[in-house]
C-alpha cells in the first residue's frame, strides 16, 4: 500500500496500521488484505457480485470490523455488495468508509450497498465516513446504499460523515424494526463548491416498542445543493424521532422533505427540520472572545457538526 | 483606561435618537451605570463592546483611539463583554467555549475553575453543549465565565444578575472582586440591582440617552435611592 492509500486510510477509518480484529481492505478494486477472527468470517460472495459477506457468531462480544474502501485511480466505477449477518445477541462495532483520491479528468465513483440481517438482541454500532480529495476536474462520486433488516430487540447504530471533497452523493437507506428494536442514525454532511448531496431515509416500524431516532446535521456552503427526503411508517406502537438541521451559506440550497405516516394508533412521531444561516450573534459573541468573523464560522461550523 | 468623549449614537438610519453626547471615564475598580429601562444603557455597552457604531463621538482604550476598530480587534486589546442575553450555540461545549474565551486550549482542570467560580458544578457541565438544553439561570453563569477565562483589563457585564436567581448575589459580587484582583483591571457593570450599585466606585445615573448624574456611590446612591422611592409612590 502507498502513502496515498495510507493517507487515505487515516481519513476515513483513523487507522495508521492494520487494524485489531476482523478486517477487509479493498483497494482499487483488489483485497488489500484481510483477516477473519474466531467470532467474525469474512468471505468473498458466491453471487459473481463485488464485495463480501460478513458472518458475525453469536459469541461475539465488543470486537470490531474493518472494511474501508480505498480508490486512487481516475476512470473507474465500481458497485459493491457487503452482506451482514449478524446473529443472534452479538454485539460487534463495524467500521466502513470510502476514500477516493482522484487528480485525473475522469471520474471516479463508489457505490456501496451494505445490508444488514440483525438477529434478535443484537447490538451493532456502524461507523462510515466518506471523504475524497485530489486536484483533477474527475468527478468523485459516491452513492451509498444501506439496507437494515432489525430483529425482535435488536439495535443499531449508525453513524456517517461526508466532511469533504465528494462532488455527488445519493445516500440510501432503508430499514425494516421488528417489535422492540432500536435504530439511531446520525449523520454529518458537509457539502461547498458544486457538490450535490442526497440523503434519503425510509424506515419502517413495524413491531411495538420498535423504535427509531434519526438526525441529520448538514452545512451547505458554497454552490452546493442539498436535499434531505425522509420517511418513518409507525406500524405498529412504536415511536419514531426524526430532525434534520442544517446551516446554509452563500449561495447554497437546501431542501428537506420529511414525512411521517401513522399506520397504528398508539404510534408516535415527530419530525423537527430547521434550515438556516449562522446567527449572527453567534458570530458576534466569538468575535468578543477574540475570533475574526472567519475564525468564528469556522468554529461554529466545527461544533455544529462535531 | 477606557474614555468616551461625547458619543451619540441614533438608530434607524439617524432618526431616533438612543444616546446623546455621552462623556465618562471608566478607571476605578467597579463602574456602575444604571437608569430606567430604555434609556440607552445597553447600546452604551454594545458601543463599547463595538457591536455597534457611534454615530458621533470617540472611543479612547488606554490612550487608543479604538473608534474605528472591529469587535475583535477591541476584544484583542483587552475588552471583554457579557451579553445580556446570552447565545446558544449547537455542538460547542461549555469547555470549548470556556477555551475559546481563554485564546487557548484548556485543562479540565482550568475549565473547572472558571465554572466552579459561577457556582456551577463543573463536572456536570464541561461536556454539555451550549444549548436550548442549559436553563436562562445557567448560560448566564457560563456567560460570566467565559468574561473570567479571558481576564482582560476592561469586563464589560450587561445585567449580569438578570437570570441568576438560584445562586446569589453575594457570589456575583465576590466573581467581581476576585476577577479585580486578578486582572487589576476595571469592570462596568450594568444594572439595576441596589446590591450590586452598593460596591461599585463609580455609578453613572442614564435617562432619556443623556448622562444625568455621574459620581463616587456616596454622592449618586443616595439620591438615586430617594429618587426610587418618590417615583415609587407616585405610581
Amino acid at each position: 500500500m502507498d502513502e496515498l492509500e495510507k493517507m487515505l486510510l487515516m481519513q476515513i477509518a483513523d487507522l495508521h496500521k492494520v487494524p485489531d480484529g476482523a478486517y477487509n481492505i479493498r483497494s482499487n478494486g483488489a483485497s488489500e488484505g484481510r483477516k477473519s477472527t474466531p467470532h467474525i468470517r469474512i468471505e468473498n460472495r458466491t453471487d459473481g457480485k463485488a464485495g463480501i459477506d460478513i458472518f458475525v457468531s453469536g459469541e461475539t462480544k465488543g470486537e470490531s470490523v474493518h472494511i474501508p474502501v480505498v480508490i486512487t485511480k481516475t476512470d473507474y466505477r465500481e458497485t459493491v455488495y457487503n452482506d451482514f449477518y449478524v446473529e443472534d445477541g452479538a454485539d460487534v462495532l463495524i467500521i466502513a468508509g470510502c476514500g477516493i483520491h482522484n487528480c485525473g479528468q475522469a471520474g471516479t465513483e463508489h457505490s456501496g450497498v451494505h445490508t444488514f440481517h440483525l438477529g434478535k438482541n443484537c447490538k451493532v454500532r456502524y461507523v462510515e465516513k466518506h471523504y475524497a480529495d485530489g486536484d483533477g476536474s474527475g468527478e468523485k462520486v459516491m452513492d451509498p446504499q444501506t439496507v437494515m433488516y432489525l430483529a425482535e430487540g435488536a439495535r443499531m447504530e449508525m453513524e456517517t460523515t461526508q466532511i469533504k471533497g465528494i462532488d455527488s452523493t445519493v445516500r440510501t437507506t432503508r430499514a425494516v424494526l421488528e417489535a422492540g428494536a432500536d435504530l439511531v442514525i446520525r449523520e454529518k454532511i458537509y457539502t461547498h463548491g458544486s457538490q450535490l448531496a442526497k440523503t434519503d431515509f425510509a424506515v419502517q416500524l413495524n413491531g411495538d416498542g420498535a423504535g427509531a431516532d434519526i438526525v441529520s446535521r448538514s452545512v451547505a456552503a458554497g454552490d452546493s445543493k442539498q436535499e434531505f427526503e425522509l420517511r418513518i411508517d409507525g406500524n405498529g406502537k412504536c415511536r419514531g424521532h426524526s430532525e434534520c438541521d442544517a446551516i446554509i451559506m452563500d449561495n447554497a440550497h437546501v431542501t428537506a422533505v420529511p414525512a411521517l405516516a401513522a399506520n397504528n394508533v398508539d404510534a408516535e412521531l415527530i419530525h423537527e427540520a430547521a434550515i438556516g444561516k449562522i446567527a449572527g450573534e453567534q458570530l458576534l459573541k466569538l468575535m468578543t472572545l477574540g475570533l475574526t468573523e472567519g475564525e468564528a464560522e469556522e468554529q461554529i461550523i466545527k461544533g455544529f457538526l462535531s | 483606561m477606557l474614555e468616551l468623549q461625547h458619543i451619540s449614537f441614533a438608530a434607524d438610519d439617524g432618526n431616533k435618537e438612543i444616546l446623546n453626547d455621552v462623556s465618562l471615564t471608566v478607571k476605578e475598580r467597579f463602574v456602575a451605570v444604571t437608569g430606567p429601562n430604555g434609556s440607552g444603557k445597553s447600546t452604551l455597552a454594545k458601543i463599547i463592546a463595538g457591536i455597534l457604531q457611534p454615530t458621533e463621538g470617540k472611543i479612547l482604550f488606554n490612550g487608543e483611539d479604538i473608534t474605528p476598530l472591529s469587535v475583535t480587534e477591541r476584544a484583542r486589546r483587552g475588552i471583554s463583554y457579557a451579553f445580556q442575553q446570552p447565545v446558544r450555540f449547537k455542538g460547542i461545549t461549555v469547555k470549548d467555549l470556556v477555551s475559546l474565551a481563554a485564546g487557548r486550549k484548556i485543562t479540565v482542570g482550568e475549565a473547572c475553575t472558571y465554572l466552579s467560580e459561577v457556582g456551577l458544578c463543573a463536572r456536570d457541565y464541561i461536556d454539555r453543549e451550549v444549548n436550548a438544553s442549559l436553563s436562562g439561570g445557567e448560560l448566564k453563569r457560563i456567560e460570566i465565565a467565559t468574561v473570567l477565562a479571558r481576564g482582560t483589563a476592561l469586563s464589560v457585564f450587561d445585567e449580569p444578575e438578570a437570570g441568576i436567581d438560584l445562586w446569589s448575589f453575594q457570589n456575583l459580587i465576590s466573581v467581581f472582586e476576585k476577577m479585580h484582583q486578578k486582572t487589576q483591571g476595571s469592570i462596568l457593570i450594568i444594572s439595576h440591582q441596589e446590591r450590586i450599585l452598593n460596591i461599585a466606585d463609580k455609578i453613572v445615573v442614564i435617562a432619556g440617552g443623556r448622562i444625568e448624574k455621574q459620581g463616587t456611590r456616596d454622592e449618586v446612591l443616595p439620591n438615586l435611592l430617594a429618587g426610587r422611592v418618590c417615583a415609587a409612590l407616585q405610581n
